[in-house]
């Protein structure tokens, strides 16, 4: 098979990518009355391309480029340009049918933005959700100031690279040009099409996508050199040759998503095709165990990392591991054990089916565990000697910077490249035949409303509004290199919480 | 004893239950496009949507899982969504429209709530939201929980017991041990603080009780020879002195209220084996009150907050989680705790409550409302008033409501097995008090953000 190799052009093109549905959801709509004479002084007047003749008629207007009412007053405001009254603006029902607090609908329709045109909308949110806490608190100093515009420009200067092994052993370096690469998805839990397109953006992007624990499809084996081999709890399809091919093993003891669970793959996703790659029965739910049976200690967790290193001389190794009240040790003990990486994923990550309960309960949001294990690291005087890498709940550029700051080396993303691919956030890809869009899916027809160049080309565009937008903070810091701003928290603020205590009765 | 499993079934509402979003269509506009995007929804919305002639209302927001599809497919953009008034009048601000729907899933179908992409909700919450659950991995043994092999026990004792056991010098035990029963499940059944309960659903509640093996705190007023059967899994809960002769002689768990603690030696006259319960509201002054109650020889406390968890009182109540902690450590302190058995509720709403609960510091945990929701209450308190119900509550059938009961009870236990199992617990009783598996939103926050600057918020 022809292996693909990185993209000599650097950063990789952003192509305009408009959503593969008639009519992309937008924040308002625009009501054309009967009035309409086609006259189309609304075609001539707006600049985003709301208004299109079809032949003599003004088709009905392409609403979600539209920018709302913050067009009022302009000179290009089509509902007052029409000399008919024909047109009428009104915020879309359905925006509050979609999205949650963590990804409100403002930010998965900026996140489509990006995915569609590979920089941050002007009107639309980027930065930030609506969760209350955490992320959605934190500023970066010069937020608060009047920010001067930016014109979204990529800067040589500024290097966004990082090295994947610090530990100085005789193993090869491995260094990604994006602070950021792909978590676990399994071959189950998405389409094996989304698979692909995962593969191909980071490999454009000179970083890695994983494999998560439901095997390694062939289809996968040209991109293996930006792969990471999963192996986790349930041992789905982890074979010596699987685990030779990869630059990175990564070893799965928790997901954020439910930690101290094992995977859920509900039987309806359970295909043929899934069934004959994690050698199951097709229709059976497969649930992993937790945690391995061969680890319940750290020396047992060195053996199996020692395991891996036999097998694969060259290979690094990663850790995966939730965020309970006792990270710190885990971490620490996962660098005395081996480990090049620790990837501590927070509890809002997840793509397939988790218990309500696990996701909502168990264990920390990320950024509590990531200066917690940090300065953890620190004073134990192995900081420099190991990666840390941070996931679950990674949304925007904002967010990597931050959790950067916070501590971390670099992030794992997940869900954010499945909004790229327009995903809602219904929290349906469980059960049944999954999403409804196609994305977490294993069901042929639904798998078939995804084209793997048009979703590849969305995730390398979100890829490339992350990198100007991670260019233009560190400038703003004044920073030559992402790897200056590891566990600079002088650069954060921190919005308290407007206490109601004082005012309940 | 063998394996402690509950038995659950499908058992279909009797209602269709609202979903959170309805389907708005325009027919003004339509292209007639021969292949109508309405044919091609993933979860066949439009074929299965009716009038649902009970309850005048079309069904849409049942079957749509807003996905979006139709609203975007269709070239026309004649189809929107809407949050559906109906859903979001459920319950309350504590109760809220996700928690009904949830516990209505669960009384039909018995299994854990499971669900897609992530948690979606805010980074915290008030109450029992301020916390999290501990897990353990690499360095301490974990459990596998529901698919495992291992057997996590849920059973607790309710009762007195001695803090040491005495022996004479012929090695033969002298201390004299208190009844005490063991029940399965760290879940008490009752019915709500408010309502109008007929006999339907009394033997719902006294059925599930017998079937799950704990018991039920039923008002003794309404007990008569036909719950005899039941008696085993009855705690007769009086409410006045008078009321105390007509105890039934075989009644052996008895609740009564703070005022009539006087009266435990009437209660227990002839009836040594008689467990009683005092029941004492959360509210200022409520760890002395348990102190005097502990070194008085009740065998078990039941505390009680408001059906939104909150102390009785006007200023300042403590939510729950925080009562059951004060008054558990300060028995703790008083080395006394583990004489007697404390019994925590008001607003214990979903599974996740009960299991805090104990992490706070009770026994066991007692549900009214919750059970309610499951015989589809949809708390409008209607009956309150005097109007009917709309969901005809009380003409159930009561194997139909145990069987709800059973199944949410079902889920519950299975939800404590995953969250004890990520902790690598075997035991529920060993979760009382065990605030080291706990992670509380304000002590992580401190330590981990103590080097950013705060700026005051909006």
């Amino acid at each position: 098979m022809k292996e693909c190799n990185k993209t000599e052009k650097w950063p990789p093109e952003v192509k305009q990518t408009p959503s593969r549905f008639r009519r992309p959801l937008s924040k308002y709509k625009i009501i054309r009355n009967e009035n309409c004479d086609n006259c189309g002084i609304c075609v001539d007047v707006c600049p985003y391309g709301v208004h299109k003749f079809v032949g003599k008629k003004v088709q009905s207007p392409n609403e979600h480029y539209c920018i709302g009412f913050a067009c009022q007053g302009t000179d290009h405001y089509c509902i007052d340009k029409c000399p008919q009254n024909a047109l009428s603006l009104v915020q879309n029902p359905t925006m509050e049918a979609l999205g949650d607090h963590r990804w409100p609908a403002d930010l998965i329709l900026g996140t489509w933005y990006q995915a569609e045109y590979g920089r941050p909308p002007a009107h639309l949110e980027y930065k930030i959700g609506d969760s209350g806490d955490g992320f959605d608190r934190l500023r970066f100093n010069f937020e608060l100031d009047n920010q001067t515009p930016t014109s979204w420009e990529i800067d040589p200067e500024i290097s966004t690279s990082i090295e994947l092994n610090r530990r100085g052993d005789n193993r090869p370096q491995v260094t990604i040009s994006v602070p950021w690469y792909g978590g676990g998805m399994s071959f189950g839990s998405i389409s094996l099409t989304v698979m692909l397109a995962r593969a191909k953006a980071c490999a454009a992007w000179n970083t890695f996508t994983c494999t998560g624990e439901g095997g390694y499809p062939d289809e996968l084996v040209p991109y293996k050199d930006y792969i990471i081999t999963q192996i986790a709890t349930g041992l789905f399809g982890v074979r010596e040759e699987t685990i030779k091919r990869a630059r990175i093993v990564e070893f799965k003891y928790a997901q954020g998503a439910k930690p101290g669970l094992g995977g859920h793959l509900l039987g309806d996703k359970v295909t043929p095709a899934v069934a004959r790659m994690r050698q199951s029965i097709p229709g059976m739910s497969l649930f992993s165990p937790f945690p391995f049976h061969s680890v319940y200690s750290v020396e047992d967790h060195k053996k199996h990392i020692d395991w891996v290193k036999e097998i694969n001389p060259k290979a690094l190794i990663a850790v995966k591991v939730s965020t309970p009240n006792d990270v710190d040790m885990v971490a620490i003990g996962s660098y005395y054990a081996g480990a090049h990486i620790i990837f501590l994923d927070g509890s809002y990550g997840g793509t397939g089916a988790a218990p309500d309960i696990a996701k909502k309960n168990i264990a920390m949001p990320i950024e509590l565990a990531v200066p917690k294990v940090h300065r953890f690291l620190v004073e134990e005087g192995v900081r420099d000697k190991v990666v840390l890498m941070a996931g679950g709940g990674i949304r925007t550029a904002y967010d990597i910077a931050k959790i950067i700051a916070l501590g971390a080396d670099g992030v794992v993303t997940g869900t954010s490249e499945l909004v790229a691919l327009e995903c809602t956030r219904c929290h349906n890809c469980e059960s049944g035949k999954g999403c409804p869009r196609g994305i977490a899916t294993t069901d042929p027809r639904l798998s078939a409303m995804v084209k793997l160049d048009w979703a590849a080309q969305r995730i390398s565009n979100l890829f490339y509004s992350w990198y100007l937008q991670l260019i233009d903070i560190l400038k703003r810091l004044g920073m030559k290199s992402v790897k200056e701003l590891v566990g600079r928290t002088d650069c954060l603020v921190y919005i308290e919480r407007y206490e109601k205590e004082n005012e309940k009765k | 004893m063998g394996k402690y499993h509950i038995e659950t079934k499908q058992v279909p509402p009797r209602f269709l239950p609202p979903g959170p979003y309805c389907v708005i269509a325009k027919e003004e506009g339509c292209l007639g496009c021969k292949y109508c995007v309405k044919k091609a929804c993933p979860y066949g919305v439009y074929e299965k949507k009716g009038f649902d002639i009970k309850e005048l209302r079309e069904t849409s927001s049942y079957y749509c899982h807003h996905c979006l599809f139709c609203v975007e497919s269709c070239p026309a953009g004649l189809i929107s969504l809407m949050p559906n008034p109906e859903y979001q009048r459920l319950g309350d601000g504590y109760w809220t429209p996700e928690i009904i729907t949830s516990l209505w899933r669960q009384a039909e179908t018995g299994k854990i709530p499971v669900s897609g992409a992530g948690y979606g909700g805010p980074f915290v919450g008030e109450g029992f939201d301020e916390m999290w659950t501990d897990m353990s991995e690499i360095v301490r043994p974990t459990r596998d929980g529901i698919h495992g092999r291992e057997y996590i026990s849920t059973a607790v004792e309710l009762g007195r017991k001695p803090l040491a056991l005495e022996f004479d010098p012929d090695k033969k035990m002298v201390s004299q041990i208190p009844p005490f029963v063991e029940i399965s499940l760290p879940v008490l059944l009752s019915l709500p603080s408010w309502g109008r309960w007929d006999r339907n659903v009394l033997f719902s509640l006294a059925k599930a009780a017998a079937k799950l093996n704990t018991l039920f705190i039923m008002p003794l007023k309404e007990f008569d020879s036909t719950f005899l059967s039941f008696i085993d899994h009855l705690m007769l809960s009086v409410e006045t002195k008078e009321a105390i002769r007509s105890i039934p002689a075989q009644a052996q768990f008895i609740e009564i209220p703070l005022d009539l603690v006087s009266e435990i030696d009437v209660v227990r006259q002839g009836h040594s084996e008689r467990i009683i319960s005092v029941k004492v509201p959360f509210g200022p002054g409520v760890e002395k009150t348990c102190l005097d109650l502990v070194q008085n020889g009740v065998p078990i406390i039941h505390l009680f907050a408001d059906e939104h968890g909150r102390e009785m009182v006007e200023l300042r109540p403590r939510f729950i989680k925080d009562a059951i902690q004060d008054v558990h450590f300060s028995l703790v302190e008083q080395g006394v705790r583990d004489q007697v058995t404390l019994l925590a509720s008001g607003g214990i709403a979903m599974a996740e409550h009960m299991g805090k609960t104990i992490i706070c510091g009770a026994d066991a945990v007692v549900v009214g409302q919750a059970l309610m929701v499951a015989l589809e209450c949809r708390l409008c308190k209607e009956c309150e008033k005097g109007l009917p119900c709309p969901v005809e509550i009380n003409a159930i059938d009561s194997e139909w409501g145990a069987q709800r009961i059973i199944n949410l009870m079902g889920s519950w236990h299975s939800q404590l097995l995953e969250v004890m199992g990520a902790m690598g617990m075997r035991d529920v009783r060993r979760l009382r008090g065990e605030l080291g598996r706990a992670i509380f939103y304000r002590d992580v926050i401190k330590e981990s953000f103590a080097n950013i600057k705060k700026v005051s918020g909006e």
